[in-house]
């Protein structure tokens, strides 16, 4: 077996090599059912209950730090792995010393039945390495993605609190090992019919997606993860973007901020929302942390769901995708892009290689808002976003976009006529609410039915104009944690 | 020395200390082992089960050549398969274990198929081909009782004279309320492995809070006697009752193809199969018609519940008696009738959830206090506290039991102070006055909950307590822990009959084989029955060593007092560990059972009176909540809360229970929703769909206090009371504080079905403007 064939990772200070597996099976399959390791427990195998949680750690892009985050072992393919570190729940306690996160959820009683614990130990890990006397919407946001149905979290939230004041654990120098594992070469896997590619540039990737355009693509597995785990898809060609250099960079340019498409959730968000400070709490809303730390912005924009939370506001603020097929390129307006249910202008072979939002100009308000039955990691029922430019009390210009009311995330075409070029008043508003029901015949299903998906609608957007007229509205999230 | 100094009661170290969960070292490291982490047998195979499709149909050929075809795949099972009974129900046989003729719901177990990967055998279950011959199926409970289809005959229960108080009322208020069901979502969803042993007989590893019954139903459905079958329950990762009867059917399709194959099997249920196939909290749709007068009291009323049991009795006999019995909730209800219907649908069968109805009942009367404020225009804590039991009068329940041990007035008093009520009532109207688009509610409920198993004859318990040479102790009872922290509190009294420290004292799973014909771990149950069983057992075990240490020690029996670890025989001191070795070189034995049955209690079901509780569990709780009622969305600002647990056997353990207890019931009445199509199939299967509180929806502020000083009338285990069940009762407040932010000055208040979602609270705010 060739080395381009080797899962090369480390765990516990060791570097596992494993080859010949089926480049579909899971991170937390490989752990319970190979390792023995249990620790690690499945809830749901879709990634959003928590209680595989796991950490990896990897060089960054410039090789100069580690970056330390939780993910969920029950929808990362293996090969994902090759040349991380994997860091779980055995990981972490010294002999019989526990680590400081382990211990304060002893002290403060964080573990009732102790299933959801090893997941929410590994999410306190990650936060307790990469943050240091968290507020309490820190600690919510870091445990958004983790499930406890026995204590309420008041004890969970008090030992994320208290872990900082007892006697640090030193978590040692990872780079070495990870230095070890770097590879120039792609990654490259055959077992039993299935394929798994790794290339590590973008010309390797568009080879190879021209040679097997029926293959998948996997960005961070955060929905592909779920074909294989609930619909027990067989994936026969797998071509992998995470190791591709180009694709995981993004740049900010003098017009544009331009975003890889296997740059993480997590770290392109946190640049959008620098430049677009009103699309934060849609982003924050957005899945958990572990899936964010997967998943990509990319893999959210082709995946092209109708309730997918991204391209709202995207589409607002004009973002065009770059897409590549064999050695062509062009470019798209993300507007053009969704043709219908789940169907886009991506053509065999072809993939989406950057998007690019342009930087916000100074006079447009934009905002994008999210409706579902829970403040974090829901889906949405409902996401709006818009874009506005008012001038001495008239709209020079307005966009709105809306996912989860038609079969493709769109621009709401009607409502904007109805407000470009006219008053910004309640009167309005009121008329364009009216063209909403024009634009969007939305469905009912679990989480909302057709009308109250209108009307919650309607209500955002007045919600939105609320918000234009007062600097400070708040909502009933921020309302709490202001006081 | 004077017979006097020895202590009448053991002296409390362990119990009453608020010491942690005894597996939180395991948790925290992951060795904490569940069912599916055990190391498995080298012959094991992996089950999975195929699922009806349809709601109701009668089943024609079942297609499995493909299945069986399918890689890895050993063998299959069908009702025709199974040797003994096909049933799995707990009280009614009309559970079927695999649908034989008919499939009554979408996700009813068909068939089932063994393989040597859980992947393997879960991919082969998709390749049956299944015929059905549709059935018109009833998907709701009020098409049931228009149909008259029902799992059990309809129940009422009438006290006074509420006909007459209802019509000579000078106030009265009527309304239909629908009311959400809940799935338990355990963490660790369904799992049990079974392995082949010696001379036919079946051990069984079961993720359940009933190891006797799986036991029997086992036995049943394998034609075996009772003690060919040991059942092993170590933890479970979560349960809240749904694995009281559910783990049942996973038990037994996994032994049924051990049996088939002669290998063990391991049925693990993926997580959508698991919310699909497996029961819940049963959904209600509530009328009720209230007669008050000026001051807000009760003077009759009158309750029409209509639940969906689903396509089996399950537990909803008990379920709904126990909605009977609760829907008084802290309040006198004079002249009373309560009708209950216990509706079948094509829908999976409901069970078990902690409060077991209770919740429901008590939902429907705070609905009508609330009703009854508005109209009066006075605060509701006012109708509250004027319809309270006394304690002297107006203290007996509708089914005739006097209440003895009421706090309620006390735990009111205390409360409305400690979260400085009135002056926020007065804040929250004056900012809502301000506010266009968030508006802030709050409300204040109580809670009495009856602790017992309804069924007397359920309200046993055993222990089997062994005391080892080297001076430790195994501890066995017929308990099972679900992370509810019985197991610490047992061995807290355990700890303390001995005393000895707890870390002396291993704690055993729960096994069959050693503590037989045991009730479920259920009802709140736990604690006082098996702490009980269990001092008894080592009181035994105590009484022989002080027998033997008076005889050895040529000291009265009065002057043996064991403490810290040893034991003082008159002037000389032992090391229990010495005492013990002593005894057992002189022949003592030093292994007991314990058995407890709970006194007082006796019930006639078919007059539904008598005293099936043996006390009351009281709390009450304050939450105060923002809405945004342009959107619906909300969250809880403030949570205060004070509850009874009498003299607390472990006050973290119980702090844990109430808080836990308090959210899950918030996640209940606002973001968990269960939805089914017209098809009867549910769209909320998974967690991506079904959504149970996070982390931030805890309330910034959230102060939770247990009673002080209200040891337990009742003789239980060191006068503590039950915990588990009635602190999830005390989310009613945060439903009720969500009517009271939406309603607008006018009256009547919003009609607000629960789960209070988003969805519901537009809908109640547009039915309010329409009216």
């Amino acid at each position: 077996m060739t080395d381009r064939a080797t899962i090369r990772f480390v765990l516990d200070g060791e570097i596992i090599k494993v080859c010949d597996v089926d480049p579909t099976r899971t991170v937390l399959q490989f752990l319970r059912e190979d390792l023995c390791r249990n620790g690690t427990k499945e809830g749901c195998a879709e990634g959003d209950c928590g209680a595989c949680t796991v950490v990896v750690a990897e060089l960054n892009r410039s090789r100069d730090a580690v970056q330390v985050r939780a993910i969920n072992s029950c929808i990362q393919f293996l090969p994902t792995l090759d040349g991380k570190e994997l860091i779980t729940v055995e990981s972490l306690a010294d002999g019989e010393t526990l680590h400081p996160v382990q211990q304060a959820m002893v002290e403060h009683h964080g573990s009732q039945c102790g299933f959801c614990t090893p997941g929410f130990i590994m999410s306190m890990y990650a936060m307790y390495e990469t943050s240091s006397n968290p507020g309490r919407q820190e600690i919510d946001d870091a445990l958004a993605g983790n499930l406890c149905r026995c204590t309420g979290y008041r004890p969970i939230i008090l030992a994320a609190t208290e872990m900082y004041s007892l006697p640090a654990s030193p978590s040692g120098d990872r780079s070495a090992n990870l230095e070890k594992l770097q590879r120039k070469e792609s990654l490259r896997i055959e077992h039993n019919g299935r394929r798994f590619f790794a290339p590590s540039d973008t010309d390797e990737f568009a080879a190879l997606f021209a040679e097997f355009p029926e293959a998948t693509i996997l960005a961070g597995g955060t929905d592909v993860g779920l074909w294989v785990t609930k619909q027990h898809r067989e994936l026969a060609t797998v071509i992998y973007t995470g190791r591709v250099s180009e694709l995981c960079e993004q740049q900010v340019t003098d017009t544009h901020i331009d975003i890889g498409a296997a740059v993480s959730l997590t770290d392109s968000v946190s640049v959008i929302v620098q430049h677009y400070p009103g699309l934060d709490e849609m982003f924050r809303r957005f899945a958990s942390p572990p899936i964010r730390n997967a998943g990509t912005l990319g893999g959210n924009v082709a995946n092209g769901s109708p309730i997918g939370d991204s391209m709202a506001a995207l589409m607002v603020v004009d973002t065009s995708l770059l897409l590549r097929c064999g050695a062509v390129e062009r470019e798209i307006s993300l507007g053009d892009f969704y043709h219908d249910y789940m169907v886009n202008d991506l053509q065999p072979g072809e993939f989406i290689a950057r998007i690019r939002i342009p930087l916000p100009t100074d006079d447009a308000i934009v905002r994008s808002q999210k409706w579902s039955k829970r403040f974090d990691q829901d889906i949405s029922a409902v996401c709006t976003a818009y874009r506005l430019v008012v001038n001495n009390g008239k709209v020079i210009s307005f966009r709105m976009a809306c996912a989860g009311l038609a079969a493709t995330v769109r621009r709401a075409g009607k409502t904007e006529a109805a407000i470009n070029d006219q008053p910004w008043t309640s009167e309005t508003i009121e008329n364009a609410c009216q063209m909403l029901a024009e634009d969007f015949a939305p469905i009912s299903d679990m989480r909302a039915s057709a009308d109250i998906r209108l009307r919650a609608c309607q209500n955002l957007l007045r919600r939105f104009f609320a918000e234009t007229g007062s600097d400070d509205l708040e909502t009933v999230y921020t309302y709490g944690r202001q006081r | 020395m004077d017979v006097s100094v020895k202590p009448a009661e053991k002296r409390k170290v362990a119990v009453g200390a608020p010491l942690p969960h005894d597996s939180a070292r395991l948790h925290v490291t992951g060795r904490a082992s569940y069912t599916d982490d055990l190391p498995e047998p080298r012959d094991l195979l992996h089950v999975a089960v195929g699922m009806s499709t349809v709601a109701h149909a009668n089943i024609g050929e079942i297609g499995l050549a493909d299945v069986l075809a399918a890689p890895g795949v050993i063998d299959v099972c069908v009702a025709a398969d199974i040797v003994g009974a096909n049933n799995c129900g707990p009280i009614v046989a009309d559970d079927p274990i695999l649908a034989a003729d008919i499939v009554e719901y979408v996700g009813q177990a068909v068939f089932a198929v063994a393989a040597t990967s859980v992947d393997d055998a879960r991919k082969a279950t998709r390749l049956a081909t299944i015929e059905y011959r549709e059935l018109d199926a009833i998907l709701d409970p009020l098409t049931a009782v228009e149909k008259g289809s029902f799992v059990l005959p309809s129940e009422t229960l009438v006290r006074g004279d509420p006909d007459s108080a209802l019509q000579s009322a000078p106030h009265r208020a009527s309304r239909r309320v629908f009311l959400g069901g809940q799935d338990q979502f355990y963490l660790e969803g369904h799992i049990a492995m079974a392995i082949p042993q010696d001379d036919g007989c079946l051990l069984v590893y079961s993720s359940t809070q009933h190891p006797d019954e799986i036991q029997t139903l086992v036995a049943h459905a394998t034609k075996r006697s009772a003690n060919d079958v040991t059942v092993i329950c170590r933890r479970m990762g979560g349960a809240f009752g749904g694995k009281e009867s559910q783990a049942a059917l996973i038990a037994c399709i996994a032994a049924l193809l051990t049996d088939k194959t002669g290998r063990s099997c391991k049925l693990r249920l993926d997580r959508d199969d698991d919310m699909i196939m497996t029961g819940k909290r049963h959904d209600f749709v509530i009328d009720y018609d209230v007669g008050f007068d000026d001051t807000g009291r009760i003077l009759g009323i009158d309750f029409e519940f209509a639940s969906r049991c689903g396509m089996s009795a399950d537990l909803s006999g008990p379920v709904n008696d126990r909605t009977m019995f609760s829907c008084d909730n802290a309040y006198f209800l004079e002249n009373v009738r309560i009708v209950s219907h216990r509706c079948k649908t094509n829908t999976v069968s409901n069970t078990a959830f902690r409060g077991f109805g209770g919740p429901q009942g008590m939902f429907a009367i705070e609905y009508a206090i609330e009703d009854i404020a508005r109209r009066l225009g006075v605060d509701p804590l006012l109708v509250r506290r004027r319809n309270f039991y006394g304690k002297d009068e107006r203290n007996i329940t509708q089914y005739h039991q006097t209440v003895e041990d009421n706090i309620i007035d006390e735990i009111f008093d205390q409360l409305v102070a400690s979260s400085d009520y009135e002056a926020r009532r007065t804040d929250i109207h004056e900012f809502n006055t301000g506010s266009a688009i968030l508006k802030r509610g709050i409300a204040i409920t109580p809670v009495k909950f009856g602790i017992s198993f309804t069924n007397t004859l359920l309200n046993q318990a055993g222990a089997l307590v062994h005391v080892y040479k080297d001076g430790t102790v195994q501890l066995n009872h017929g308990g099972t822990e679900m992370g509810q922290g019985l197991y610490i509190k047992v061995a807290q009294v355990v700890a303390d009959e001995f005393q000895i420290d707890i870390d002396r004292i291993r704690i055993m799973e729960a096994d069959t084989s050693k503590v037989p014909n045991t009730s479920a771990t259920a009802a709140s149950s736990g604690a006082d029955m098996n702490g009980m069983a269990a001092k008894k057992a080592a009181a035994k075990i105590c009484s022989r060593l002080t027998e033997f240490a008076a005889r050895h020690f040529a000291v009265p029996e009065a002057n043996i007092d064991f403490r810290d670890n040893h034991v003082h025989c008159g002037d000389a001191v032992v090391t229990f560990t010495e005492l013990v070795q002593l005894a057992w070189a002189d022949r003592v034995s030093l292994s007991a059972t314990g058995f407890y049955k709970t006194p007082k209690i006796n019930y006639d079901r078919a007059t539904f009176s008598g005293r099936p509780f043996f006390y009351f569990a009281y709390g009450a709780a304050v939450t105060e909540v923002v809405v945004d009622i342009l959107t619906g969305e909300n969250r809880t600002l403030r949570v205060d809360i004070l509850h009874d647990c009498g003299d607390s056997l472990n006050p973290a353990i119980d702090l844990g229970q109430i808080e836990g207890g308090y959210v899950q019931g918030v996640g209940w009445l606002t973001s968990e929703e269960l939805w089914w199509n017209d098809r009867g199939e549910l769209g909320t299967h998974a967690p991506s769909t079904y959504k149970i509180p996070t982390c931030s929806d805890l309330a910034p502020d959230f102060r939770v206090e247990l009673m002080q000083s209200v040891a337990n009338k009742e003789d239980t285990i060191y006068r503590s009371k039950a915990v588990a069940e009635p602190p999830l009762m005390l989310a009613l407040s945060a439903f009720y504080a969500i009517r009271d932010a939406i309603a607008s000055d006018a009256s009547p208040l919003p009609d607000l079905q629960a789960p209070a979602t988003p969805e519901s609270i537009l809908n109640a705010l547009q039915a309010a403007s329409h009216e």
